[in-house]
């Protein structure tokens, strides 16, 4: 029987820094394989038994058929503990949780604008490189991405030698304040979006801090595009992943399972408890 | 239909627990609870409400999931084996067998709890009518009947004799095994037991909360429901502890933790409490950071958003415990007249 | 009898909102049956028609007022005798603003205890009749009666006597018998059981424990902002655990960090949903403080230094835990 509270062992195989509190984890099945299939978007359960579980975007494209990689935040218990690991180190994963962004429905076909802050990088970064593994089937692609300092910028080394030469791909980086060696945009991303005419008629996918969530909803509207067009995805606490424990229960919703993607549209239509 | 008298319970339940591991309602230092019957277990088959319901032979309170061994950098998971001795519940009321279905509704969609679903397929239920409904029972307000428990087996109590029904094919089976004990119902038992049952829908009847009304209640204008002024009235006094929860019959909300035994870690389940503050805690900070936040959150649930998704069935039996037992008397019923209005009066 | 109370504790209610004195008033408001009230704010005077008080105002309103003390405008508070003392406590600790409180004290005749009536065979209450002597349950199978001293609750058992140590002005319609009753009976049996016997009977009784945090929610002294035990770096959940020791240690912890500031108001026996005699814990230190340090009522006033705060040269040496016989 598929029984999705049990994990299974994974090996961080890959450890990258990618700003002072975000790193990148390489993991593996114990059999060196990819763990499981996912959907961009989708998450799975991250733990270190004994310490804690949680609830992880899982940042690599499903087109990426080695294995799987999260960008992890340390901001507590779990995430410190998964920062100070070596290489080597098992740890337990499961999943796939979640519905995951319509890639082969509502977004085929369409020009997208990813537009991330910090390290709401991590669940659209898989978005972006499976459209860029799969071209042929979207149009024009935008990504706007902001962060404290340019420090924080993940995935920088990606984003400005893969995403910034990649045919039909516009990057707009922007961070909060002015700093030594950085010659591009300085604001904040909700300013930044409305500065870059962007098309009305593009799908947003939206991805950040919940403040920069709001003012840059406020602001796409302002621009004139509508809630129907941006997608972007919650962050609750976790602990089945599957809609039984009803932590991330919102309205009739569970994060878990009825999300974390969501359409702007929907949430309107959910108590604002998140 | 069959019959034994009240006096052989004793050697029925015996019966019944060979082969069966028997929960029967006990009173255990003053306070009735499921347990297993066996030696020194006293039966109480005449309190209605357990302080634990029913479900927390299939849900227990704290459960094992999963194990695991740390050495170096290395992780092993033992998986635990499911449960899968055969059980008989004894005793569960209305409300409770009700309860099941609501539970199954969670716990066996998609994708599946093993846990439970494993427990469901090796318990039998044994149901008993509610011979005198209190008034904090509203039931009826759910269309539960407490004189036609649904069980596998349906039980009554009347005069001298206890009255056996099997439902199920599962009630067939256990019946079979005790059949010996058992004596026949003949038409005038039929028509007694059919008596009886009748005294308890008038009595239900006449409970005070019985025509208590959840028509504005469901899953429609639910953000209506969710902005109602009265929350903050309503959750004023409320102390935020669990009592509600963890007596409640549908409540399902539950927490994994590790726990660190010295020789390896066993992550466990437990019952868990959207009332508590911790419920919904992030690192970087709780979407529900009020009482009467998570206070609402307990209503909305039941009343509204557990409807929405399941047919518009209320995650509510009207057992009547949380009234029984919060410490201030805040309960589902003054909320759901509150809100809803008191078309009743 | 009561009847007189509540409209005297409604009109100077009305009184001092209408002078601006207060803004608000914190009693107790009718339930559905009688005996479920529960404690509410009140602000006008069609919300103050639904105050009651009566046998089964038994809920200590005095923790509401941590956080009601801190809002704009004062709060009237009826408080009854034992509830003043919880008052002071909380008055000596610095978590209730003193200017944000008019406290009315009024008059107490006994809370009554709905499970006691219960069992005692009164099923199906939905009415309650109380004469000061008797108190009559109307059930839905007819009426059952009752002296008022067999259904008191535990906590008024142990009355500690019915002054006020803490009051802006009092609400004395019935002379008050004022004599604290004798509290610690029930822990000289425990004392005089063996170790064993002990150990067993608390092992019976907190093996009941559902982890509900109803005992400390309720409690007056438990005023932490942050309890320990829901500080997920503790590693002592708020939750069951699997393992039975931790589940124990809970309550004796709780016990542990009330001792000395425990007025014995009662209130964690009474919302224990499985009836945990806990107020046997709380009691166990009281009278082992007194025996150590001399008598000592916390909460009796806003002033006395706690003894387990007070170092004085006669205090207690370490040995006499081994002289009461703890190392057996």
């Amino acid at each position: 029987m598929n029984d999705m509270l049990i994990p299974s062992v994974g090996v961080v195989t890959e450890i990258r820094k990618d700003t002072p509190d975000v790193k990148t984890f390489r993991v593996v099945g114990i059999d060196g394989k990819k763990p499981f299939e996912h959907i961009p978007g989708q998450c799975a359960m991250i733990s270190v038994p004994g310490v804690s579980e949680g609830m992880f975007s899982i940042t690599s494209s499903p087109t990426q058929s080695e294995y799987m990689e999260f960008s992890i935040k340390k901001c507590g218990c779990l995430t410190e503990w998964l920062h100070s690991m070596e290489v080597g180190q098992q740890v337990t994963v499961r999943g796939p949780f979640g519905n995951g962004f319509p890639v082969d429905t509502e977004l085929k076909g369409k020009n997208l604008i990813f537009i991330a802050g910090g390290i709401g990088l991590a669940p659209l970064h898989s978005v972006i490189n499976y459209v860029r593994a799969n071209r042929e089937n979207y149009g024009k692609v935008t990504v706007v991405y902001g962060s404290r300092s340019k420090d924080d910028l993940v995935d920088i080394n990606e984003i400005q030698n893969e995403w910034m030469n990649e045919k039909d791909f516009e990057v707009h980086l922007t961070i909060d304040r002015p700093q030594e060696g950085w010659d591009g945009h300085v604001g904040f991303v909700p300013n930044f979006v409305k500065e870059l005419g962007l098309n009305t008629q593009d799908t947003v996918l939206l991805c950040g801090p919940p403040i920069m969530i709001k003012f840059t909803l406020a602001g796409l509207i302002e621009l004139g595009f509508e809630k129907t067009q941006v997608y972007t995805t919650m962050e609750l606490r976790m602990k089945c992943g599957i809609g039984k424990c009803g932590r991330c229960n919102i309205g009739d919703k569970y994060v878990c399972k009825d999300g974390p993607v969501f359409r702007c549209d929907q949430l309107d239509e959910m108590p604002s408890e998140y | 239909m069959f019959k034994i008298k009240k006096t052989k319970l004793n050697e029925l339940f015996a019966a019944i627990s060979d082969g069966n591991v028997l929960y029967v309602p006990c009173n255990i230092k003053g306070d009735t609870d499921y347990a297993v019957w066996g030696e020194g277990a006293e039966a109480d088959l005449e309190t209605l409400k357990t302080v634990k319901s029913a479900k927390s032979v299939f849900f227990p309170q704290c459960e094992d999931i999963v194990s695991f061994t740390r050495e170096g950098k290395n992780v092993t998971v033992n998986s635990m084996q499911r449960e899968s001795e055969d059980f008989v519940v004894f005793g569960v009321r209305a409300c409770d067998a009700k309860s099941f279905e609501i539970l199954d509704r969670v716990f066996l969609s998609d994708p599946v709890d093993t846990f439970y679903k494993t427990k469901r397929e090796h318990g039998t239920i044994v149901a008993l009518c509610c011979t005198r409904p209190e008034e904090t029972c509203f039931c009826k307000a759910f269309g539960i009947d407490a004189s036609a428990p649904a069980g596998d087996v349906t039980t009554c109590f009347n005069g001298e004799y206890l009255y056996w029904q099997p439902v199920t094919e599962k009630g067939l089976n256990l019946t079979k095994t005790l059949q010996n004990l058992f004596e026949s119902a003949d038409e005038n038992d039929e028509l007694a037991v059919a008596d009886e049952q009748k005294n308890i829908r008038e009595i239900s009847e006449k409970l005070p909360l019985s025509s208590l009304d959840l028509s504005y209640w469901g899953k429609d204008d639910l953000l209506e429901k969710f902005n109602s002024p009265k929350w903050g009235e309503l959750s004023e006094a409320c102390l935020g502890c669990g009592a509600c929860t963890f007596v409640c019959p549908t409540c399902q909300c539950y927490d994994v933790r590790d726990f660190d035994k010295g020789n390896g870690i066993q992550r466990y389940r437990c019952w868990d409490s959207c009332m508590y503050k911790d419920f919904t805690m992030m690192a970087h900070g709780t979407p529900r950071p009020t009482q009467m936040q998570r206070f609402r959150q307990r209503f909305m649930h039941k009343l509204v958003y557990f409807p929405s998704n399941n047919d518009g069935v209320f995650s509510c039996v009207g057992c009547g415990r949380c009234l029984e037992k919060c410490p201030i008397h805040m309960n589902i019923v003054k909320v759901a007249k509150a809100i809803g209005g008191e078309k009743d009066e | 009898m009561m009847q007189q109370v509540v409209d005297i504790m409604r009109k100077r209610a009305l009184q001092l909102l209408g002078s601006g004195t207060v803004n608000r008033v914190i009693g107790w408001k009718n339930g559905e049956f009688g005996y479920d009230q529960t404690p509410a704010v009140f602000k006008t005077e069609d919300e103050l028609s639904a105050l009651v008080y009566d046998s089964f105002s038994s809920p200590n309103l005095s923790k509401y007022l941590i956080e009601e003390s801190k809002k704009e405008g004062k709060i009237l508070a009826f408080l009854k005798p034992c509830d003043t003392y919880s008052f002071n406590q909380l008055i000596k600790e610095h978590r209730i603003n003193r200017d944000g409180v008019y406290i009315v004290g009024i008059e107490c005749c006994g809370m009554v205890d709905i499970n006691k009536l219960k069992a005692l065979g009164a099923v199906g209450v939905n009415g309650i009749a109380d004469d000061g002597e008797t108190i009559t349950a109307h059930t839905l199978y007819g009426d059952k009666t009752f002296k008022k001293e067999e259904v008191l609750l535990e906590k008024c058992l142990a009355c500690k006597g019915k002054k006020h140590v803490a009051f802006d002005e009092l609400i004395i319609v019935n002379a008050q018998d004022d004599e604290a009753k004798p509290r610690f009976d029930g822990v000289k049996e425990i004392e005089a059981m063996t170790p064993d016997e002990r150990f067993a009977f608390w092992r019976s009784q907190l093996s009941k424990c559902i982890r509900c945090n109803a005992c400390r929610n309720v409690c007056p002294a438990c005023s932490c902002l942050q309890c320990v035990f829901d500080n997920p770096k503790s590693g002592v959940a708020s939750k069951a655990t699997p393992d039975t020791f931790e589940e124990q240690m809970y309550h004796v912890i709780r016990a542990f960090h009330v001792a000395g500031r425990c007025t014995d108001c009662g209130e964690c026996s009474r919302v224990c949903p499985q009836n945990i005699p806990l107020h046997l814990l709380n009691r166990k230190f009281i009278k082992d403080m007194n025996e150590f340090y001399g008598e000592y009522q916390a909460g009796a006033d806003t002033e006395t230094r706690p003894p387990l705060v007070n170092y004085t040269a006669g205090d207690v040496e370490p040995t006499v835990i081994s002289d009461k016989g703890g190392d057996n």
